[in-house]
């Protein structure tokens, strides 16, 4: 910590050695302190720029043209060049890219939160015997390294798509293959997290949902998920940013150019972007990328960061 | 529960999907990679022989892999110190920062909209952030916005070819990586904070404590159950850097292999080189590393916790 003084102190069985001697002024109303504070709010403004400027650069880059990004990158566009974004769009792929994304991250997202409250909620609230080594099991997965895995994930897919008659939508290359990794992966933390969830749902309401005739499946469906929705929310907003976001998995499942999911297309591309010399579109592309985690982050700020943090806390 | 009828069925209704999946796509593969690890297979053609524990003679052996090896644990002990040090820091700026006029303390005016733009990284995808930074340290030429911003403020003597330079590749991915993961702690740690009762830090300013002594015998006394559970979760993530790496610096660690890390020489022994046995030895590590690390972290911070009456 930067301090210029000294705050005065004032200890208990003695006079304090305060400044133009007021041993006993309080720290935080003095010019000193002013100072002090002034530095500390330099810092946070110097962190925020440090964390925000290179976004904005790039956000910034993406509206110049080419000849505008060699020769001045810190400079203002001088206009906004659309045509970036559509040659991004499709001389790039990131279209292709794009949907790609989205049909993979809908699936994953959607059946990883339908299996994994399917799977925390027997856990939860069911006595039956390998409960306790059901759920160590997804929870010890929580320690291993993806890099292990990496290797024979792979053969696993591919030897998938010689199954007879699901064979066809399974294999390398497949949307159906890649959710499902992505589920799998996603399964030891939601496990975890909506165990602990749906053990604190009261035992009242299920109980009332009992004397009403429900089923098994009904009071799952009709009251208990209902009564889970906040903790579904949050692991729901972890999981998409996770999937939409993964680099890994797909560089080894998607080995297909146009099978590209949007994080490992743009890293593909800007490998590319030096021989193309069309910077703005790899920074367009980035944009196109950043937009749906921005409006989610936006509309959501307060669910992502307390759901991202109480992954931790758990 | 006393619904007898159809519990059984209905429970492994419910975990078959979940525990099959798992099973298949997760599980199986972190148990066939130990035998894998054993073999000399090159993943093109199925012939793969058992050769014991050959591929670890040669993990020992290899100068590249020691590299990654030993950028690995620069990762891991690096950004969880400088995240931590940059996450408490702002986070009791943030929290207890403030003083107002009537000696009491306070969060910072704003600091909510400092939370929102410090928690930003965390959401965005490693691959953006990796490109980002590899404008950020390219050559002036080609976007270099470091070089220019050096240029334009008469440092031009701190330019220089940052990603051309052996000795600077790992240090410049540490500094990406904290960069991306200090927002995460600001904004974990400052839930901590809130929860401290303020006449703790009433008594304190009445005694005439310093911020600094505030600090470290209140604040970080008070929070560092969450600092030990965020250091141990922070070494982890930091053991990764695959993503970061790969885009910065390419498939082969960037010049003369400087800054490899364990997950790009994995990956490359795979499916550059096709040695997929090898590669295997190297998840192998990855875990051994993993466990130590986990366990080191764990036990090196246990101190007495502080109970709030």
């Amino acid at each position: 910590m930067t301090t210029t003084q000294a705050p005065p102190r004032v200890s208990g069985d003695g006079p304090g050695r305060g400044r133009r001697g007021r041993p006993h002024r309080l720290p935080g109303v003095g010019a000193g302190e002013k100072a002090i504070g002034l530095i500390n709010g330099g810092f946070l403004v110097l962190w925020g720029l440090i964390t925000a400027l290179p976004l904005l650069w790039a956000i910034l880059s993406s509206f110049k043209t080419n000849g505008e990004f060699r020769v001045d990158p810190l400079g203002l566009p001088s206009g906004v060049q659309w045509d970036n974004f559509s040659r991004a769009w499709s001389a790039a792929n990131i279209g292709q890219y794009f949907l790609n994304s989205v049909i993979v991250v809908s699936m994953s997202v959607t059946l990883t939160m339908l299996f994994g409250a399917m799977g925390a909620y027997v856990l939860a609230r069911y006595d039956f015997p390998g409960n306790r080594f059901v759920y160590y099991l997804f929870v010890g997965g929580l320690i291993l390294p993806l890099f292990l895995a990496l290797v024979p994930m792979f053969f696993i897919v591919r030897n998938t798509g010689n199954l007879p008659v699901i064979g066809q939508f399974l294999g390398l290359n497949s949307y159906v293959s890649l959710a499902l990794v992505y589920v799998a992966f996603s399964m030891p933390f939601t496990v975890f997290f909506l165990t602990a969830f749906f053990r604190t749902l009261p035992n009242s309401i299920a109980e009332a949902g009992i004397m009403d005739g429900c089923s098994h499946f009904s009071l799952f469906w009709k009251v208990m998920l209902p009564m889970a929705r906040p903790g579904m929310i949050s692991l729901a907003l972890f999981n998409f940013l996770g999937h939409w976001n993964q680099y890994v998995l797909p560089l080894v499942i998607m080995q297909d150019g146009d099978k590209r999911v949007l994080a490992q297309g743009l890293g593909t591309l800007a490998a590319n972007t030096g021989f193309r010399a069309d910077w703005t579109a790899l920074f367009a592309g980035l944009v196109i990328a950043l937009l749906p985690v921005l409006i989610v982050y936006i509309l959501f700020q307060k669910q992502v960061q307390a759901g991202l943090t109480a992954g931790v806390l758990k | 529960m006393n619904m007898r009828h159809g519990k059984y069925p209905f429970i492994l209704a419910f975990l078959l999907p979940p525990v099959g999946i798992y099973a298949i796509y997760m599980l199986s593969p972190y148990v066939q990679a130990i035998y894998i690890s054993m073999t000399d297979w090159s993943g093109l053609t199925a012939a793969q022989t058992f050769i014991g524990f050959d591929n670890y003679v040669e993990m020992w052996n290899d100068d590249q892999l020691r590299k990654a090896l030993w950028n690995n644990l620069i990762l891991v002990l690096v950004v969880p110190v400088l995240t931590l040090l940059l996450g408490l820091f702002f986070a009791s700026m943030l929290n207890v920062g403030g003083r107002s006029r009537g000696g009491a303390v306070t969060g910072v005016r704003g600091s909510s909209i400092y939370k929102i733009v410090y928690f930003f990284p965390q959401v965005l995808s490693v691959a953006i952030i990796g490109i980002v930074f590899k404008y950020v340290f390219a050559p002036e030429n080609a976007g270099g916005i470091l070089n220019r911003v050096f240029g334009a403020i008469g440092l031009d003597g701190l330019q220089r070819l940052w990603l051309a330079e052996p000795n600077y590749l790992i240090w410049i991915i540490v500094l990406v990586m904290t960069w991306s993961f200090v927002g995460f702690y600001v904004v974990l740690f400052s839930a901590a904070m809130q929860s401290i009762p303020r006449d703790i830090y009433e008594a304190a300013l009445l005694d005439g404590s310093s911020r600094l002594t505030t600090f470290r015998k209140i604040t970080v006394p008070l929070v560092w159950d969450t600092v030990q559970v965020g250091w141990v979760y922070m070494a982890i993530q930091a053991m990764d850097g695959f993503a970061t790496v790969h885009i910065m610096l390419g498939i082969n660690g960037g010049v003369e292999g400087a800054g490899d890390v364990l997950g790009v020489a994995m990956y490359r022994e795979a499916f550059a080189e096709s040695d997929f046995g090898y590669a295997a030895a190297i998840g192998v590590l990855t875990l051994v590393l993993a466990l130590a690390v986990a366990m080191v972290f764990m036990r090196g911070l246990r101190r007495e916790r502080v109970e709030l009456a």
